[in-house]
């Protein structure tokens, strides 16, 4: 049985469930309801199968691998190789695909008559099969093409919304960074073919030794800029919080959740898969970059209105700690500790899937939300959770598992990554111990900021009294977003609570790499689901803290509800706000609660103020009409890398056009001088 | 025998947690040449405070009503988990230093929640304060408690308290500067001078306060014990982790009873300490306590280089 | 920082002493005695109050203020000034109840919680007092919510407080007993 569902017919048969439901969709696109329900069917039912896939492969342990040869293009094969660590992605992409269809069903009809519904499920499932083929991809060609069709199908999906025109700037936006990401990644394939002579990612692997060292190193730059564009690593991340608002919510959630973990896939593959053995350097610059984006990324989440763009930079700031993980398994390796970097490279996993899905059930609630407001500011929120109570309940959850807050999943994660980077601190020496004690002290900051972030963001949305008319319209959301919410929220917990076997199966994924292939599991897993990591230098057990959680509230609560003071009468009254007339002006604003931070971080974040004073009476200036004043938050990034990059593109451009004289002698010349330099090369 | 020392490990804190928080408030008081109130005060005022009915604002949600028993709950499980008397029990379940920091995160995150729920002006920018120091202490926390565990070699509390790192004297300089960063803490996390106020009436320099205004009743009662039991927490890691002597490292009844007598001088060392240094100085204006707080992170991150 | 508190010994030779054997003293510690063991039968041994001021002229608040200082030192009898209403198991109110704070003043009777007491403070509060009459004020507090007692006085010392401070309790103990 496992053999039949983990065939390479198996395979296919579930990229076709998607191609079905992508044609489908594009021929009924003249019926609204039946083009969105055909599609998100094939999509649930393909997720489905790719969970059954991914999970009967990674218990089974089995690896696929199987390519067809094209003789009409020698480089190219439509080949695939699926290992443990392919197996895993494709279970984090089907996990979040289904609960994101199943939640675009309904969300999608705010989309009748305004968009074709045909587009929306074609583009859908077309970005679900680009996702399988990048994680199954094995041979350079065949993974571009793979990459473009999801590139493509993305872009196509953010600007969806086509009425608001700062969806298409941030879909123009997107696009041309993706794409030079692509030339980075295409580069560095060119390299890598040119001194191995294959594009097989086999084949490669295999020729490794033929790289010389420098180029090694050209190599690794040229990916990390290429595959960190996509992953969103600061500061080549400003497509980030432009592009995931704008497209529609489960869309956002499929892209923060689960495609910037192609990025990471791909530097996994690249940099410890296939290029091994690595430098130290290549450790500590990810581990550096991972820290800086962790920081960076919550701090600027910290300055928005955007309940999305929030999200977005939220999502910025756990590639970060992914990317701590996977850098300190990059130099414990360099280093002969491999059991520690089976350690980070697990924690960096784990944490993938952690974030995929909390991420998910985040913008899945925030867009209800959206949907029922009409607006993403979130300053014209407040109170939803009395209008949408169960929605309030998963972005809670979405939150606690987010900050990092036991039993929910997001400790675990960031628990092992911690870990790692003590063990780290613990065994390593001098400057790279240096570099580490650093990444803790990120580490450790970002948790603390996240946690402010995210009481910011479910305060101001669902707290206290509603700052606008259209909030008090607001219904629940219909049953099909519900469940999807619903479910992935029991994941987070589930997935906390269970981290112990979760952890097991993470090791084992793990030591499907070659380089881990005979090395001791790092943690030891006890019968109470406590992962110990080895030498007892830590320990911490899922089951039992929730359990401790339950019991003592549940006894608190009845102890003071019951057993002290029965005969307590609780009256509701009015808020005290020392006697004044309370109105939603006085609560506190989303701009206000994250004020202090961003003073106190003025430095990097630059905020700056204007106002514009209109007076009644422009040449004597005594009386003031109105008054509006402006908060914003200048971009580092903007100033030190993109405004540089932008002139300098500029003069070199300003430059170039004086070839075109328009004189023809000049062109004449060209061309002979084109034609001796030509000849002189041959012969 | 094991259970009962397990009884008495979970009863500790919330039992003692008021008597401190007189004790503190009787060395003020004792320092502005006044009696104060009883030690036992803060005993009746909970008693009181359980007793009386309570007004709950209409524009409050599950989350304000939640929110007491939360916070009481992982002030108890924190409480239970940490070395007080006893270093030879072995928790390897709830005892892992990142498991504390991060439970009484969860506590922190519910109380700004809930100052937030009732949508008045003083809340709002109480939970905005508490977040901002709390963000940034949590560096300083997990730092501080990661020099004592990089010694030991674990990060288990009751390890570390058992694992008899004194005696070796080439490492006093970082636990040396690994406490000084670690106190500064914890007049952080338990709102003291001069982070906060916890005796002003103003609200406008509140922190702590300023959330629990809307609070009436028996929740009031939980929220004030919680607070209590926090800063007995707090402390005992101090005097535990940083001064394990006197710590029962064998079971037997004698060990036990003076580790307790020894802990509750410790504790009260602390107090006194806490209580003079409450008389000397001035809260400090908002924006300087960032500095504040980057000073105990430079100094642990200093410490820990120190570890050879 | 040394000096401030070597103070705390040699202040004692440089000013007239306040010994337990001073009249003044004495008084203020008998009455004080009777107010803790009521507040400890009432109040569980805890009183809370909450001072509203409905627009005075800030006379009763000092005396209040003198309260807490380390002369007659009203916390160690069990009685201690809360910011929130909510927190408070008794609300004195001073001043003439001007009509702006009349909605102020209902809003804080509305928000303590039972059971409570109301307490005018100063002639003020009660009837008026020197601004009774006047087109600003409502004429004393209760007018606005229901005053429980009264300690008059223009303003009262704070020996005066403690003397109709412990009437009110002695009042609410024979009430219950009843």
């Amino acid at each position: 049985m496992t053999e039949i569902i983990t065939s390479a017919i198996s395979f296919f048969s579930l990229i076709i469930l998607f191609a079905i439901g992508a044609i489908g969709s594009l021929l009924f696109r003249k019926s609204d309801k039946l083009a969105n329900l055909f599609g998100s069917f094939f999509a649930i039912a393909g997720s489905l199968y790719g969970l059954i896939f991914s999970i009967s492969a990674i218990i089974s342990g089995s690896v696929l691998s199987f390519s067809f040869k094209l003789p009409a293009f020698p480089l190219l094969a439509l080949s695939f190789h699926i290992d443990l660590l392919s197996e895993f992605f494709i279970f984090v992409i089907s996990l979040i695909a289904l609960f994101c269809s199943i939640y675009g069903i309904g969300y999608a009809k705010h989309f009748y008559q305004k968009y074709s519904l045909g587009a929306l499920g074609f583009f859908y499932n077309f970005l679900l099969i680009s996702l399988f083929l990048v994680v199954t991809a094995s041979n350079g060609i065949f993974f571009l093409i793979a990459w473009e069709i999801m590139s493509l199908s993305s872009y196509f999906l953010v600007v969806y919304d086509k009425n608001d025109e700062n969806n298409v700037k941030a879909g123009s936006l997107y696009f041309i960074m993706t794409y030079a990401g692509t030339a980075f990644i295409i580069t560095a394939f060119l390299f890598l073919y040119k001194y191995t002579g294959s594009f097989d990612f086999a084949a490669i692997k295999a020729n490794v030794g033929l790289i010389p060292l420098a180029i090694k190193n050209t190599i690794f730059i040229l990916a990390l800029i290429g595959f960190g564009t996509k992953a969103g690593i600061i500061p080549l991340h400003i497509w980030l919080p432009a592009a995931h608002p704008a497209a529609p919510s489960h869309v956002s959630a499929l892209m923060s959740g689960v495609m910037i973990k192609a990025g990471i896939y791909m530097m996994i593959r690249i940099f410890l898969d296939i290029l091994q053995p690595a430098p130290v350097w290549w450790g500590l610059v990810i581990v550096i970059i991972g820290a800086v984006s962790a920081l960076l990324g919550v701090l600027y989440a910290l300055t928005e209105q955007d309940i999305k763009k929030l999200l977005a930079y939220s999502s910025i700031e756990n590639i970060g700690i992914i990317l701590l993980g996977l850098g300190s398994a990059l130099t414990f390796y360099s280093l002969n500790m491999p059991a520690l970097a089976l350690l980070s490279l697990m924690a960096a996993l784990f944490h993938t899937l952690n974030h995929a899905i909390f991420k998910s059930l985040l913008f899945l609630s925030a867009g209800s939300v959206i949907n029922e407001v009409h607006t993403r500011n979130m300053e014209e929120f407040g109170g939803v959770i009395k209008y949408m109570p169960q929605t309030a309940l998963f972005f809670l959850i979405g939150s606690m598992a987010i900050s990092a807050l036991p039993p929910f999943n997001g400790f675990f994660s960031e628990w092992l990554t911690f870990q790692s980077l003590f063990m780290g601190i613990f065994q390593l020496q001098s400057f790279v111990q240096w570099i580490f004690i650093i990444a803790a002290g990120s580490l450790a900051f970002t948790g603390g900021l996240a946690l402010a972030c995210f009481v910011k963001a479910f305060g101001a949305t669902f707290l206290a009294r509603p700052r606008s008319l259209e909030v008090t319209h607001a219904k629940e959301s219909p049953l099909s977003m519900q469940v999807g919410m619903g479910v992935m929220a029991t994941l987070c917990l589930l997935f906390g609570v269970f981290s112990g076997y979760t952890a097991t199966l993470l090791a084992k994924i793990g030591k499907g790499f070659t380089i881990f292939q005979n090395t001791v599991s790092p943690i030891a897993v006890a019968s109470n689901q406590g992962i110990n990591i080895t030498n007892g230098f830590a320990s911490a057990s899922g089951p039992v803290i929730f359990i401790l959680l339950v019991v003592v509230l549940s006894l608190v609560a009845f102890a003071i509800r019951y057993v002290v003071n029965k005969n307590q009468k609780i009256k509701i009254g009015a808020t005290w706000d020392c006697g004044t007339d309370l109105t939603p002006r006085m609560e506190i604003t989303a701009t206000g609660f994250a004020q202090s931070i961003v003073t106190i971080f003025k430095r990097i974040l630059k905020p700056s103020i204007q106002h514009e004073i209109e007076y009644h009476d422009v040449e004597s200036r005594y009386m003031m009409k109105s008054r509006s004043v402006t908060l914003g938050v200048g971009d580092i990034y903007h100033a030190y890398l993109y405004k540089p990059l932008h002139k300098v593109i500029n003069v070199l451009s300003t430059r170039a056009k004086n070839i075109q004289s328009g004189n023809i002698n000049a062109y004449i010349s060209y061309i002979f001088i084109a034609l001796v330099v030509a000849l002189l090369l041959v012969l | 025998m094991n259970i009962i020392i397990w009884i008495i490990q979970l009863i500790f804190v919330p039992v003692i947690s008021p008597f401190c928080v007189g004790f503190i408030r009787k060395i003020k008081a004792k320092l502005q040449n006044r009696q104060g109130a009883s030690v036992f005060q803060p005993y009746r005022d909970l008693w009181k405070l359980l007793h009386k009915d309570e007004i709950i604002s209409k524009d409050a949600s599950w989350i304000f009503t939640f929110a007491p028993f939360i916070i009481f709950a992982v002030t108890i499980i924190v409480g239970a988990s940490i070395p007080l008397f006893a270093s030879f029990l072995k928790n390897t379940l709830t005892s892992d230093l990142l498991v504390i920091v991060y439970t009484l995160a969860i506590g922190t995150f519910f109380l700004a929640l809930a100052g937030m729920d009732t949508g008045s002006a003083f809340g709002g920018f109480g939970s905005s304060r508490e977040m901002t120091v709390s963000a940034l202490a949590e560096g300083g926390f997990i730092f501080s408690l990661l020099t004592v565990a990089l010694i030991a070699g674990t990060t288990n509390l009751f390890a570390i308290s058992h694992s008899g790192m004194f005696t070796n004297s080439k490492y006093f300089l970082s636990i040396a500067l690994a406490f000084i960063g670690f106190l500064i803490i914890l007049l952080a996390e338990t709102a003291r001078f001069p982070f906060d106020n916890p005796a002003t009436h103003l609200e406008l320099t509140m922190i702590h306060e300023a959330m629990i205004l809307e609070y009436s009743g028996k929740k009031l009662a939980l929220i004030e014990w919680a607070a209590a039991n926090k800063l007995v927490i707090f402390v005992a890691l101090a005097a535990n982790l940083f001064f394990p002597f006197g710590i029962a490292e064998t079971v037997g009844l004698g060990a036990i009873a003076i580790g307790i007598i020894i802990l509750i001088a410790k504790i009260l060392v602390f107090c006194f300490g806490i209580g003079v240094l409450e008389s000397c100085i001035a809260k400090f204006r908002f924006f300087r306590l960032p500095d504040l707080l980057m000073v105990a992170f430079i100094l642990n991150a200093i410490a820990i280089g120190l570890i050879r | 920082m040394l000096e401030l508190f070597l103070k705390i010994f040699k202040t004692r030779k440089n000013i007239v002493p306040i010994n337990a054997k001073s009249y003044e003293q004495l008084e203020v510690l008998s009455i004080g005695g009777k107010i803790q063991d009521k507040v400890k039968r009432l109040f569980s041994g805890s009183l809370a109050i909450r001072q509203v001021d409905a627009g005075s002229d800030n006379a009763c608040e000092q005396e209040l203020v003198a309260l807490g200082n380390s002369f007659y030192d009203v916390e160690r009898f069990g009685i201690h000034f809360v910011a929130s209403p909510k927190h408070a198991d008794m609300l004195l109110i001073t001043g003439p109840m001007t009509r702006n704070m009349a909605k102020s003043v209902k809003s804080a009777y509305e928000s303590t919680p039972d059971p409570k007491i109301i307490v005018a403070v100063g002639d003020d509060a009660i009837n008026g007092g020197i601004y009774k009459g006047s087109y600003a004020v409502l004429d004393g507090a209760n007018s606005v919510v229901p005053v429980d007692y009264c300690i008059p006085g223009d303003p009262p010392s704070p020996k005066t407080i403690l003397c109709y401070l412990l009437n009110i309790l002695e009042t609410l103990d024979s009430k219950q007993k009843k």
